[in-house]
């Protein structure tokens, strides 16, 4: 393929799938270690509602408002859920099944109810974004990479999810060791005056930062797929934490690009006419890349090796 | 120090928590409805050996948890040298129980002795050959320099005990806390260990540790702090380490023929 | 217009799906209790997320084959099937491999749901006419429900809750007490084995009506909740059980009765509803009952501890002690005891003295064990045995301030 074809229909998206994978993997890496893996699952839920409420305030669908509205039910759910595992003494896995199907179902029964025929907004888009869309009309070839004029017509979620990506791996970076250590042996973390509560709480929250930005882009389900796989299939291939990172981060731009790779040109090669999801393409890779991890990664077995 | 007994209520205590390591005053702590440490004071003795000992059960690791700000207790503080703990941390190594750790963690066992550094090292300060030095020579210090490179999760109970003690010395810290430090673990370990905490008492530090074994508070420990739920007693060993005061913190629960032995030794 | 869907006068498709619903709801509250006191509730994420692909494999091989694809009996074996086998994949890895159970769901769920999405966007291609509907298996969708549909679920729903009914005893034994049921003879394994079938089932039965988003809120909600009603394991089936009918029930009629009340997420917020209920208002468990017990035992501690240190003179460090004695009158502003408090505090030094004696003489033990520091010693000793530990310490002395 050309790059006046490559360039305008697919660089853009690659680029865009890499930056969500890479962003949600990072911080993968903690939620999977710490148990709180389906942490993921519950913020990328509740994305819906927030979205929703932003829209009925607003009356329009904008941009901001809406990361705003995704984030601001994110941070709501985490909170209640936590607030409901301490107060109801409900374990974590149940409280959370709790909060986030009740939030879904309020976001799905207030779209039923408000009139959002004449807008583009529906569950499906929540659930599978629309990554094949984001292409870069300007662009003409390899040139319009140094071209300015061609470089403002970017769409605008890959600077987006670029800045996403960094602010996720600054925060890992600063918080390393406090991070490492708390998730390792919570009680050494308080006696050495780590305050683990405010730091799990942050990570949370950087996480839903990553899986906002991202659901815009791709939809919640490679969010939740991005946010455990590579990290599960990273802990298989090594015993340090630093090279799990790394690993996860591999395995994440694997998916990313083989995913939307197959997922544009796969069906062609089977001499079909068009393409399919490149969301849920690059979820099932990565999907693939946890199960080889799961069967022959060195350090699969607890224990041993 | 004199003896102090509970049941000898009445007399004003001196508030010597300036001079302490570690003071506990008025500490209860509650699981649900039942305080599992109710009201209790505690004054550790500078450059000493102290053992907490009583019955299962008895509050020994919660009464520690509660000090260190683990727990949050329903009443009570805790003091360093007279200030709270929470601004004296650097004074403090604690060793904790080895439940409480996440085996199944990515790290190698060097990487779990330089985490004592991190509190020096701060968020972004670069590990250097120094600290790999001293790290290592922790882990040395403990007979495990062998062992660097292994997952924490391969080792035994009494290794993995040992790598954690590496950890609390690499914090160089003044005020040594282990919570049971012996449980589970080899008889090798269990000699190494008290070596180890021998020599930092011997160089001017304070260490106390949760006890369960009480045939040998005599041997490894200068003081002993007995609690059941309360304290009951707490002092030098030749003193508050008697068979009147165990009847008292164990009841029924330990045979005649213990506690004269239990005597014998102390005595 | 409600009135009339809560007493099934709205037609025979409406009526049937309410009471399809409320047999659903009854069959998963109760599986779901088992789910939730193995505490894997988060499995049957796992399992409905995983129902996508198969049916859309189902869907296609129909379509190809020539017949129809939306056939709801090949549908929901082409979900079972898949949901199977996500289920076996959450069991691999969680147990022959590293990774923990809630990782093991996560990558599950999203995995075979993100290969769904895919096999969606196929069908997509496929002949246009057909493809309809399938979406609705996401969010559920009861309108303009095929009478045969309707009568599969209503028939479904009702062999779920019998089967649920015929095994509550094993399925109590085995989530209670793993290696009691195991030492009386039952296979634990396949008691495991037929929980997670019976949730499968209720996956299954219920995409259609509350969607594979959704489907686990039947199964959570309703144990949680009853749980803060009882302390008993039976006691939580049944209230779970009915709670579960109730929501359904109460969700679908509302859902008939109303134009854009979707019937998946109401019945969803109905539970909600009651969830909210039990979370505040419960006796025992609930939040306000909760809230005020902690308050009172706080309270109690500190008076007590402050009683102590008056009468033994010691200083008083905490505020909050110093502001209960205070108001209590037993203490005036810099922490000297009044009257009262003396009197209290001598008392209190006397019981502490009492317990003591008796916790270090073996006649006693029994009642010793009761100490906690806040017990009456009245509560376990008689007035006669008051008086004999009375003797053994001898008189009173009193109180230096």
């Amino acid at each position: 393929m050309s790059g006046a074809e490559f360039v305008p229909l697919s660089l853009v998206p690659m680029l865009i799938g890499i930056c969500v994978a890479v962003a949600c993997a990072l911080p993968g890496n903690f939620l999977v270690l710490r148990k709180q893996a389906l942490i993921g699952d519950a913020i990328s839920h509740v994305i819906l509602p927030g979205i929703v409420v932003a829209f009925l305030l607003t009356g329009a669908v904008t941009t901001w408002p809406m990361l705003f509205g995704a984030a601001g039910a994110a941070v709501v759910a985490v909170v209640v859920i936590e607030a409901v595992v301490r107060l109801g003494r409900i374990e974590p896995g149940a409280a959370m099944g709790v909060i986030f199907t009740a939030m879904f179902a309020a976001g799905v029964l207030l779209l039923e109810q408000s009139d959002t025929s004449s807008v583009h907004l529906d569950v499906e888009h929540a659930l599978y974004g629309n990554l094949e869309s984001l292409i870069w009309l300007d662009a003409v070839g390899w040139s319009s990479l140094f071209d300015r004029q061609a470089l403002a017509g970017l769409p605008v979620e890959l600077p987006r999810m670029a800045a996403t990506l960094l602010f996720v791996a600054a925060f890992i970076a600063l918080f390393w060791r406090p991070l490492k250590i708390s998730t390792f042996d919570e009680g050494f973390a308080r006696t050495v005056g780590i305050r683990t509560g405010p730091l799990g709480f942050a990570l949370v929250i950087v996480a839903a930062i990553a899986a906002v930005a991202a659901f815009d882009a791709v939809g919640s389900i490679i969010v939740i797929a991005m946010f455990i796989c590579p990290p599960a299939a990273a802990r298989m291939m090594t015993n340090r934490l630093e090279h799990q990172l790394l690993w996860s981060a591999v395995f994440a731009v694997v998916s990313a690009v083989a995913g939307y790779t197959l997922a544009a040109f796969g069906p062609l090669w089977l001499g079909l006419s068009a393409s399919v999801s490149a969301a849920g393409m690059i979820a099932t890779l990565s999907g693939i890349i946890l199960a080889l991890a799961a069967m022959f990664g060195p350090h699969r077995r607890r224990g041993a090796g | 120090m004199s003896i102090s007994l509970a049941a000898e209520h009445g007399k004003p205590l001196v508030d010597d928590r300036a001079q302490s390591p570690l003071a506990i005053r008025g500490m209860t702590v509650s699981y649900g409805q039942k305080p599992a440490v109710f009201s209790v004071d505690m004054t550790v003795r500078a450059g000493a050996m102290t053992a907490i000992i009583g019955p299962n059960g008895a509050g020994k690791s919660t009464l520690l948890k509660a000090a260190l700000g683990i727990l949050t207790p329903l009443a009570g503080t805790a003091t360093v040298l007279g200030k709270p703990v929470a601004t004296q941390r650097h004074r403090i190594a604690y060793v904790p129980q080895r439940a409480s750790v996440d085996w199944d963690f990515p790290t190698r066992v060097i990487d779990v002795v330089l985490m004592g550094l991190y509190p020096q090292l701060g968020l972004l300060g670069r590990i250097r050959a120094t600290h790999r030095a001293k790290a290592a020579e922790c882990l040395a210090r403990v007979g495990m320099e062998d062992f660097a490179q292994r997952q924490i999760g391969q080792l035994s109970g009494g290794q993995q005990q040992r790598v954690f003690l590496a950890r609390a010395l690499a914090q160089d810290a003044e005020l040594y806390l282990l919570d049971e430090p012996f449980a589970g673990v080899d008889a090798a370990t269990e000699k190494a260990i008290i070596s180890v905490l021998k020599s930092l008492r011997d160089a001017g530090k304070t260490v106390v540790a949760v006890h369960h074994d009480l045939s040998t508070v005599a041997e490894y420990f200068d003081d002993v702090f007995i609690i059941n739920t309360r304290r009951i007693a707490e002092g030098p060993v030749a003193e508050a380490f008697t068979p009147r005061i165990l009847q008292e913190a164990y009841g029924g629960r330990l045979a005649t023929a213990q506690m004269d032995a239990i005597g014998a030794s102390a005595g | 217009m409600i009135l009339d869907a809560l007493l099934l006068q709205l037609g025979y498709n409406a009526t049937l799906v309410t009471i399809g619903a409320a047999l659903l709801g009854m069959a998963a509250g109760v599986g779901g209790t088992f789910l939730f006191l193995r505490k894997r509730a988060l499995v049957s994420d796992a399992i409905s997320h995983a129902t996508l692909p198969g049916v859309c494999v189902a869907f296609i091989v129909m379509a190809m084959l020539g017949g129809d694809g939306r056939n709801l009996i090949g549908l929901l074996s082409g979900a079972a099937a898949s949901a199977a086998l996500g289920l076996l994949c959450v069991n691999w890895l969680s147990t022959r491999t590293r990774l923990a159970e809630d990782a093991a769901i996560g990558a599950v769920l999203s995995v075979f749901f993100g290969l769904g999405v895919v096999l969606l966007t196929v069908i997509q291609t496929m002949n246009a006419g057909r493809q309809a509907g399938l979406e609705g298996f996401l969010l559920g969708s009861t309108a303009g429900m095929l009478r045969s549909d309707a009568l599969i679920i209503a028939g479904s729903a009702a062999i779920t809750l019998a089967l649920v009914v015929l095994l509550r005893r094993p399925l109590t034994l085995a989530s209670f007490d793993p290696e009691f049921a195991t030492a009386t003879g039952q296979n634990v394994g396949r008691t495991d084995l037929a929980m997670m079938g019976l949730v499968l089932a209720v996956t299954v039965v219920g995409l259609k009506i509350v969607g594979l988003i959704m489907i686990v809120a039947l199964l959570i909600i309703p144990p949680v909740t009853a749980r803060f009603w009882t302390e008993r394991t039976d006691h939580v089936v049944v209230i779970s059980g009915a709670l579960g009918g109730l929501s359904a029930y109460i969700g679908a009629a509302l859902s008939a009765a109303l134009p854009h009340f979707p019937t998946g997420p109401i019945i969803v917020l109905v539970g909600f509803g009651f969830f909210t209920l039990s979370l505040l208002a419960a006796p025992g468990r609930g939040l306000a009952s909760a809230v005020i017990r902690h308050r009172r035992f706080q309270r109690r501690v500190h008076l007590r501890q402050g009683l102590l240190a008056l009468a033994q003179g010691q200083p008083i460090y905490e505020p909050l002690t110093l502001r209960l004695l205070r108001r209590e009158g037993w203490a005036l502003l810099d922490g000297v005891a009044t009257d009262d408090g003396r009197a209290r505090a001598a008392k209190a030094l006397r019981d502490e003295t009492r317990w003591q004696t008796i916790r270090s003489d073996p006649d006693f033990e029994a009642a010793a064990a009761h100490y906690d520091g806040l017990r009456a010693i009245e509560t376990v000793l008689t007035p006669d045995q008051i008086e004999e530990v009375d003797r053994m310490i001898g008189a009173p002395r009193p109180v230096q301030t």
